[in-house]
């Protein structure tokens, strides 16, 4: 194991499955020449050409769609939103089209296609560019959605994204991009299966479900908490979709109280299909009712310290621990 | 590529009567009620997809809209598997979960059947992207209507097709109207060909209900793109008789329009050149038409007869792994 940063992470996942497979590409807005917006495409162009690393225009819905019908005939395109937020431009090719072909051609024409890109509130960017797309898409039947927290998480799941016959949207954090953490070296091959969550820390009073940049939030929270005598274990979905119920389950039949602390909004969000699920399937396990953080249900405002109460944070998540503790 | 010869002719012209006799049965048994949802029929437009695909070969891509019932068949799909898809079969050529407006045939080279107007663009760029990514020889050939031209998707599509070069003719089946509304009353052009000269794609403008104009265009305009890929466009000139789908009794234009058309009718059209030039008689022509006939019964007999998609395998096509999350 090494420590490299989420970026890299997803960069040798990228590199890597070019390698791999010659029916990969990855096509997006200044992937190439400009070395991507976030510079996760680094050196891919120099490396692989501009045959199998394709800059387009400003053209969401064309350039996706495009990647539909490259996977309609065999090719494995890995389409880079610039970040979800311009998905958005894109969503009849992401939901009517990339989804929907299986079925509708009577299993003739499955989608093996990835879109992947930032995800998730920045800093300050204002309503239009801090979309956390995770629950709209995550309610499309015959997509798949992850969200990895870690370098390690972004690389497995964006190689195994890439090698999913079905369509994958790999949300990646764009305020994690710069964190570092251990990686197995690039000649480990690394692939983390879909729809599996990880414990990343065990406790035994209160489950915290989280994803993507919740993660670290939980994280520093579950330390906090420690010196309250309050053990807080750590669940981190890693995929959206399939939800690794079982995980959920284990963890909230140990603790017997579910906090879910998630980057998108209130309602409908992902919580809320969390929630339902644990009280369904493992009512008599819980002691308190479920608590959720979430975004305020606002659109994000710019001024900074408008923007800090309308995400989820330290003090919100202590809250609703406490609650859930009766603490 | 065979063009112009006389077998070929002759298997086109049954192919457009296949079509049509397809069609009007279509309509009937929607009217019986064993065909549900949206239908559209392509009654009128025949040498459209007749000629094209004659220009063609087997293994190049066919894409178009929800209009599709002629494609697929123009492309070899059985009008049993038609018919058996109208009626939600699993013996349809999507099994029965497409409906008549996703119709699909990958063995056929048939990639739908697509009913947003103008989603499936990006798509057909995508296919001619993979076809040059991979150096072939093949043509996509993207069929689309009048309606499609003021999207975005259409623009983008064009706009990438010409940027990357790709091997497509974009053919646009200009029937005068996108539902009820008349392009002069959808487009700011004075013709839709013009769209193409905005992204410096060559285009040109064809007879619709002239089955030989339509193959010699395509013939040509593929055979350059096969020695060098580019993107074209065509503005096929066309009518639809019937109605914009089955609901729509079309009293946005008048009689004397629809008999103007129905004059020059493609079908006949070809039947008095193939006449003419002595290729056809009128016994051969009435023994077309009723082959046609007769396969569109037996289609309807097959279709009926056919077993419903099993209920069990209700989530068996949603995801390619059979993932049930
Ligand atoms: C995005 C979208 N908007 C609206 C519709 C509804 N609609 C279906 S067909 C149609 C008219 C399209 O006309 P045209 O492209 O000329 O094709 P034609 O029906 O003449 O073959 C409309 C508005 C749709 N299917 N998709
Ligand atoms: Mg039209």
């Amino acid at each position: 194991m090494r420590e490299i940063t989420y970026r890299q992470a997803l960069n040798e996942a990228l590199a890597e499955e070019l390698e791999r497979d010659p029916n990969v590409f990855l096509m997006g807005e200044e992937v190439a020449e400009y070395q991507g917006a976030y510079k996760v495409s680094q050196g891919l162009l120099q490396r692989f050409g501009p045959r199998r690393i394709i800059d387009t225009p400003i053209s969401e819905n064309g350039f996706a769609g495009l990647g539909v019908g490259a996977a309609m005939v065999g090719l494995r395109p890995i389409i880079e939103f610039m970040t979800f937020s311009f998905s958005l431009v894109a969503f009849d090719q992401v939901v009517n089209n990339a989804p929907n072909m299986f079925t509708m051609s009577g299993g003739q024409f499955n989608i093996p296609i990835t879109f992947r890109g930032p995800n998730g509130p920045a800093h300050q960017l204002g309503a239009t560019h801090s979309h956390a797309t995770e629950n709209f898409y995550a309610s499309v039947p015959g997509l798949k959605v992850c969200a990895p927290a870690t370098p390690r998480d972004a690389k497995g799941l964006l190689k195994t994204a890439v090698r999913d016959n079905n369509p994958v949207l790999v949300l990646e954090a764009e305020l994690l991009y710069s964190s570092k953490g251990m990686v197995e070296p690039p000649d480990e091959e690394l692939l983390i299966p879909l729809g599996k969550a990880d414990v990343k820390r065990e406790g035994s009073d209160v489950s915290i479900i989280c994803y993507a940049q919740t993660v670290p939030l939980a994280l520093k929270v579950a330390a906090q908490l420690e010196e309250e005598d309050i053990s807080a274990e750590i669940v981190d979905l890693r995929s959206i979709k399939p939800l690794d119920e079982k995980a959920i389950f284990d963890s909230v039949t140990k603790t017997h109280r579910a906090v879910i602390v998630e980057q998108d909004h209130p309602f409908c969000g992902v919580g809320a299909e969390v929630c339902y699920r644990i009280q369904k399937n493992i009512f008599d396990a819980l002691d308190a009712p479920i608590m959720r953080v979430s975004q305020e249900d606002v659109p994000m405002p710019y001024n900074e310290r408008l923007e800090k109460a309308v995400l989820p944070n330290p003090d919100k998540l202590i809250a609703a621990v406490k609650q859930v503790c009766y603490a | 590529m065979q063009r112009g010869e006389q077998r070929d002719e002759v298997e086109m012209l049954s192919l457009m009567l296949l079509i049509r006799r397809f069609e009007e049965r279509a309509s009937q048994q929607y009217q019986a009620q064993k065909v549900g949802g949206f239908c559209h029929l392509y009654i009128g437009q025949e040498a459209v997809v007749a000629g094209a695909v004659a220009a063609v070969r087997d293994d190049d891509y066919v894409i178009t809209a929800y209009r599709d019932h002629a494609h697929a068949l123009a492309r070899g799909t059985s009008a049993n598997a038609c018919m058996a898809e109208l009626f939600g079969k699993e013996t349809g050529c999507s099994r029965g979960l497409g409906g008549s407006m996703h119709f699909f045939d990958r063995k056929n080279h048939m990639y739908g059947g697509h009913a947003i107007v103008a989603a499936h663009v990006p798509l057909a760029v995508g296919m001619a992207f993979a076809i040059k990514y991979r150096g072939e020889d093949r043509v996509t050939l993207c069929f689309f209507g009048d309606g499609a031209i003021n999207q975005g998707a259409f623009h983008e599509a064009l706009n990438l097709a010409a940027l990357y070069k790709l091997p497509i003719i974009f053919i646009c089946e200009n029937n005068l109207f996108a539902m009820g509304t008349s392009v002069k009353r959808s487009t700011s052009l004075k013709q839709i060909v013009d769209r193409a000269e905005g992204y410096d794609i060559p285009g040109e403008v064809v007879d619709g209900m002239n089955f030989r104009e339509v193959r010699e265009k395509i013939a040509e305009v593929a055979d350059s793109i096969r020695k060098e890929p580019h993107p074209a466009f065509l503005e096929a000139r066309t009518y639809r008789y019937r109605g914009h789908s089955m609901s729509d009794p079309a009293s946005y234009r008048t009689k004397e329009e629809l008999e103007k058309y129905r004059l020059d009718d493609p079908i006949t059209r070809l039947r008095a050149q193939l006449t003419r030039e002595e290729k056809l008689t009128n016994e051969q022509f009435d023994q077309l038409d009723k082959q046609a006939k007769e396969t569109v019964l037996a289609a309807v007999k097959f279709a009926g007869e056919s077993p419903q998609p099993p209920l069990e395998r209700l989530y068996d096509y949603t995801y390619a792994d059979g993932a049930k999350p």
